[in-house]
């Protein structure tokens, strides 16, 4: 089991062992003092941390997160990370998103496209160390690579691809090995690893630039 | 940003005051750059702010400010202008019509030459400069048939662009025009995203089902779905699996834009799929239906 960054702890949650970050609740989840429960079936994230991926993280790092959502995932990355820039295109989860983001002063709500990063390089820092993507769009590889710039040289791709996201009907074994040869001519690819067990058809990957 | 700044280092913050929450908001939402930099040292350097705390102080003061100001810009664009819009462009088109018929049977026994219909109409409001003494009151009768068109099209094209803003999965599936039918049919947004699909299949086809509960009519196959290009290009045997189809997807796509508001690109391909293996039915002319679920995933 590789190490959980700090600011992540396994901790009691109503009588069972569970991932916890420290910060507002933000989606009903199980509360102990100042720890919240990290649901792994609702975050990619959370399920490549409690599967025992090699994340790289620490804690306390730049992150970069595309396709933040309503803010379940992103809200426990900002409880360890540092600054933590996240994108969302769509308005409705965004509301949600601005409810995470006002107890956490270094989360940064941007309502853009991850699909263009020209509408947000003059917000997004250089050189994060972490660039988490859970965009569910075709292209989920495009995306990686078109947001690779931002990376630091040592900077860390955690990515969530969702297969029926590129094409329902084919199988996902497939999809997966479209997306990884697309991203390979961009990253190198360290691990990666089917989430079945809290995602179905989404393979986990991390990688670092080339 | 402005020409003062150089382009090429010219971060959100460039052109602003430390505390100017509306003009960082305004960058924020609207600028761009074609490569990121340090902004955070960039700001301390230029002295936007004295540190880097502080500048990431300001950030999220601007970040949220440029989310909350657009997420209620765009949520402004609620469903029930949209029901407004596709009202009046229904009501602009069927008056138009009309009063083009009244045109050319009037234009007609003065002129041999007569076309009909809103063409004519437009031709004829934009020929006649000046009109023959005694014809003003036609080409004047013809510029307002042809104003009205153009308001048709000019709200048509409104409801193409915020139909995507109001459901996007549903205009996605559906296309604008007949997604804000279908809101408009069911009374709102809401509304259809709690009908279930068998309902949203013959919205529309209310006179018809009425007929068939009186018992003399066969059940509608479907209502306003049916101009759906899935439907309409499926043979008329497997027309009633088709619009039970694309029902199912439309209903799940309307909950989802009024219950998450999220884009699943999955659904559209759902329906591709389905519609193909309902369409192959008709074309091998065996007629049975090979899977055996006949459109049983269009759920109710």
């Amino acid at each position: 089991m590789s190490e959980l960054p700090d600011g992540v702890e396994r901790r009691q949650f109503d009588g069972t062992e569970r991932l916890g970050t420290r910060g507002e609740p933000v989606y009903g989840e199980p509360t102990d003092g100042a720890w919240r429960a990290w649901n792994p079936n609702r975050s990619k994230l959370g399920a490549m941390l409690e599967l025992g991926m090699e994340t790289g993280l620490v804690g306390g790092e730049t992150v970069l997160y595309l396709g933040a959502a309503s803010g379940t995932t992103v809200s426990h990355v900002a409880d360890f990370a540092g600054p933590t820039y996240a994108v969302e295109f769509a308005a409705r989860p965004a509301r949600d998103l601005l409810e995470a983001a006002e107890s956490r002063p270094r989360l940064f709500p941007l309502l853009k496209d991850a699909r263009k990063p020209e509408s947000y390089a003059h917000v997004v820092e250089s050189d994060v160390d972490v660039i988490v993507q859970d965009v569910a769009t075709r292209g989920q590889a495009r995306v990686a690579l078109e947001n690779a710039p931002f990376l630091a040289d040592d900077g860390r791709l955690l990515l969530a691809v969702k297969s029926r996201s590129e094409n329902v009907t084919r199988d996902p074994n497939d999809v997966f090995e479209d997306v990884r040869d697309e991203l390979e001519s961009g990253y190198e690819v360290l691990e990666s690893r089917r989430l079945e067990e809290y995602h179905a058809d989404h393979l986990g990957i991390v990688a670092r630039p080339k | 940003m402005t020409d003062e700044a150089d382009t090429a280092t010219a971060g959100w913050f460039s052109d602003l005051d430390p505390g100017d929450i509306e003009g960082a908001s305004s960058a924020i939402l609207e600028g761009t750059a074609e490569q990121s930099n340090d902004w955070p040292q960039l700001a301390v350097e230029i002295g936007y702010a004295d540190t880097a705390d502080e500048y990431y102080d300001q950030l999220h003061a601007a970040t949220t400010a440029a989310t909350r100001a657009e997420v209620t810009e765009r949520e402004a664009a609620d469903d029930r202008q949209l029901v407004h819009a596709i009202r009046a462009m229904d009501d602009c088109t069927r008056t138009a019509n009309e009063l083009a018929e009244r045109l050319a049977e009037w234009a007609g026994t003065v002129d041999q030459d007569a076309g009909t219909g809103i063409d004519y109409a437009r031709e004829l409001a934009t020929r006649e400069r000046d009109p023959e003494p005694g014809q003003e009151p036609l080409v004047s009768l013809a510029e307002r048939v042809a104003a009205l068109a153009d308001e048709a099209d000019d709200l048509r094209e409104y409801v193409e662009q915020q139909a995507p803003t109001v459901a996007p999965n549903l205009s996605a599936l559906a296309g604008p025009v007949l997604g804000a039918r279908l809101i408009s049919l069911a009374g709102g947004l809401e509304a259809l995203a709690k009908k279930p699909s068998g309902t949203v299949q013959i919205l529309g086809a209310e006179d018809a089902l009425f007929a068939h509960l009186r018992g003399h009519a066969p059940s509608p196959k479907h209502g306003i779905i049916y101009t759906h290009d899935a439907i309409r290009g499926t043979h008329p045997d497997e027309r009633g699996s088709a619009a039970r189809a694309v029902a199912g997807k439309l209903a799940i796509a309307a909950r989802v834009d009024h219950y998450s508001g999220d884009v699943k690109p999955e659904l559209e391909a759902e329906l591709a799929e389905r519609i193909e293996t309902i369409q192959a039915r008709s074309e091998d002319g065996s007629g049975t239906d090979a899977d055996g679920s006949d459109g049983g995933e269009s759920d109710e």
